[in-house]
């Protein structure tokens, strides 16, 4: 791998480190509504995952979907516009911080059902294998998404028919506030894949690097015909579920513990041994981004509100009837 | 034209698609080897082949879910639900997601995808598979909900929800597979979205769909014979729904009767009631009568499932009672 990939896996990370921080801020000032469920502590995970993938590569993933839509190519501005509802954000405004997607980019969205996108996921693989694409369906979900039945729905569908996928479970440790020691028949996520004869494997999600090898194997192996895979990434949100997170279910001596070991951190670390950055380098970097979501917040704010008729635009394709059943 | 049955049409209109069409391709429990429960893709799979014939596992939000990417991604796929009762098992998909999609994403997001599902009461498979839910899946926006009572029109929906690019909940009635009616010969498409009369009258409209139908020809047929004329208004789809052809009828009849097969509470003719009252209210002679099944959950037993559901004769009553 060259220097530049590097600073280019380092410049997505601390791009979406600042992008949550930022859309932290704008929540808590009331300028982004309903729900927002930040990537903080788990940078590496999506940013590994994308950084291997071809341009006939699908991502999809849940709602926690910020990290991948940096990772998938969205700007940082069109990101912050959805996020404040306007309708240059890549949904136009629709679909707010859980349903972000760009197609173009081959990005799926955002999902805010618990598991419902596993068996699309299947589909979009499905097509790839009728129409003989050489493309793999990288689909993300909780740890929590492996104990509803869409999920085994739709790995046992892919199993089945050999389809092109990389089931991805990002394991965070809680569900809202559930472990899987309270709420799955095995704590040990990765055990699920064995029901449903795939090959399965784990990474430490905090480290990038780490795991963009893993999904590199991968996507060669399934792209090469093996049918499903299965990898287990262990990461760790830093902050709460949603902005209305009472935390209750964890102590601050947990979360000290993985934050002080944090995907930013351990990368920088690694990049400053190795000689990949220097100090200088690395705070050209931030700066750089820094600026990008500032003008990104700028953007957002500036962009016009939707129009009214916007309310009955997208309901259907074919449009011969707006609104009215 | 020729004489055959819904069935046939059904089966026509699938074939003759997947003939024009190669991104188009079935898939559902038992279509395949078995050849359909219902036998409408008998044959199938010889002809097609297995990738385009898909046999599934028992996995209702697999199949809807499945169909959705695959339409994302290109397809045009045709999901068969065993029936309509096994929709709940999919909501989710069809509801939450398929209906969802295009507006959510901000329009970026098609779904070409025909959901076919066939329901009614009336063959002693007692409660949970003998339902006529089909005015719930028309409260969704998103989702379009065609639902024929004729082979002509069945076959001629069918092509239209697949050549569609929006996703159609295509609602059949299995007891009336068998039911004839004449078909135009060779490729013809019926727009989404148009009520049709089915029987000219200018003395009551009487409004229905899907099996129904015949229930309510035969109805107006008996009441002919007696000087009554019905106006006999097929909606053939739910959403969107022709609501046009339905008002400028009343107006004419000032007298509505509406027959549906579901129950009758927040039902097809509770929704096509207020809006004639809302649009025709000047127009109103006497109080708009509905004909449904009775707010029970059917019976196995055949006397008592018979009871429950609505009958031409019950659609004769009620139209005596709007001329009252």
């Amino acid at each position: 791998m060259e220097k530049k990939e590097y600073l280019e896996l380092y410049r997505q990370m601390i791009t979406i480190r600042r992008l949550e921080e930022t859309a932290a801020e704008l929540y808590q000032k009331g300028e982004i509504g309903g729900f927002l469920h930040l990537y903080i502590g788990q940078e590496a995970v999506s940013t590994g995952i994308l950084a291997t993938r071809q341009p006939q590569d699908r991502v999809i993933t849940a709602y926690r979907d910020h990290g991948v839509a940096i990772n998938a190519g969205i700007l940082v501005r069109n990101v912050m516009a959805e996020l404040l509802g306007k309708t240059t954000g890549c949904s136009q405004g629709k679909g707010g911080s859980m349903h972000m997607a760009d197609v173009d980019k081959n990005y799926w969205g955002g999902h805010a059902i618990v598991g419902a996108h596993i068996p699309i996921a299947t589909g979009l693989a499905l097509a790839d294998q009728m129409e003989k694409r050489a493309a793999v369906t990288i689909c993300m979900f909780g740890e929590g998404a492996t104990n509803i039945g869409f999920f085994h729905e739709g790995v046992n569908l892919a199993k089945t028919w050999n389809l092109p996928v990389l089931w991805v479970c990002e394991n965070n440790r809680y569900g809202m506030g559930t472990s899987p020691e309270r709420a799955s028949a095995v704590s040990a996520i990765i055990q699920k894949a064995c029901g449903y004869g795939m090959p399965a494997y784990d990474v430490d999600g905090m480290d990038v690097l780490a795991v963009k090898d893993i999904v590199a194997e991968r996507l060669e192996e399934i792209r090469a015909g093996s049918g499903p895979q299965f990898l287990e990434i262990c990461t760790y949100r830093f902050r709460g579920h949603s902005m209305g997170d009472p935390e209750k279910y964890r102590s601050p001596d947990e979360v000290k513990k993985f934050v002080e070991n944090g995907p930013i951190d351990r990368f920088q670390k690694y990049l400053l041994e190795q000689g990949l950055c220097g100090q200088a380098e690395m705070d050209q970097i931030m700066q750089k981004v820094e600026e990008e979501i500032e003008q990104g917040v700028k953007f957002a704010r500036e962009s016009p509100e939707p129009e009214d008729a916007a309310l009955f635009e997208h309901i259907y394709v074919d449009d011969n009837q707006r609104g009215e059943a | 034209m020729s004489m055959i049955t819904m069935r046939e049409a059904i089966s026509q209109a699938l074939w003759e698609e997947m003939e024009r069409d190669e991104k188009i391709f079935i898939l559902g429990e038992e279509v395949g080897v078995w050849g359909g429960t219902y036998a409408v893709t008998k044959g199938f799979l010889d002809h097609f082949g297995a990738e385009r014939v898909r046999d599934t596992p028992i996995a209702e939000s697999a199949i809807v879910g499945a169909a959705i990417g695959a339409a994302l991604a290109g397809m045009r796929p045709v999901a068969e639900l065993m029936t309509i009762n096994f929709a709940f098992v999919a909501m989710d998909h069809i509801v939450n997601q398929a209906a969802k999609m295009h507006y959510m994403f901000g329009g970026q997001m098609k779904l070409p995808l025909v959901i076919r599902a066939p329901g009614g009461g009336g063959r002693q498979l007692a409660a949970t598979h003998s339902q006529t839910p089909d005015a719930i899946f028309a409260h969704f926006p998103g989702l379009k909900v065609v639902a024929p009572g004729t082979p002509e029109d069945a076959k001629g929906l069918l092509k239209a929800s697949i050549r569609s690019d929006d996703p159609v909940l295509f609602i059949e009635n299995a007891t009336i597979y068998q039911q004839r009616g004449e078909v135009p010969e060779g490729d013809y498409v019926i727009p989404i979205g148009e009520s049709k009369i089915q029987r000219e009258g200018r003395h009551v409209t009487l409004v229905t769909y899907s099996k129904m139908v015949q229930y309510s020809l035969q109805a107006a047929e008996k009441l002919a014979q007696e000087g009554i004329e019905v106006e006999v208004i097929d909606l053939r789809s739910l959403r969107p729904l022709d609501m046009q052809p339905v008002i400028a009828s009343f107006k004419r009849t000032n007298r509505a009767v509406i027959a549906e097969e579901g129950w009758l509470s927040f039902g097809v003719g509770a929704e096509v009631a207020a809006r004639l009252y809302q649009e025709a209210f000047d127009y109103v002679d006497a109080p708009i009568r509905r004909v449904a099944q009775k707010e029970v959950p059917l019976p196995y037993n055949r006397r008592l499932e018979q009871l429950a559901l609505p009958q031409v004769e019950d659609i004769i009553q009620a139209v005596r009672e709007v001329l009252k």
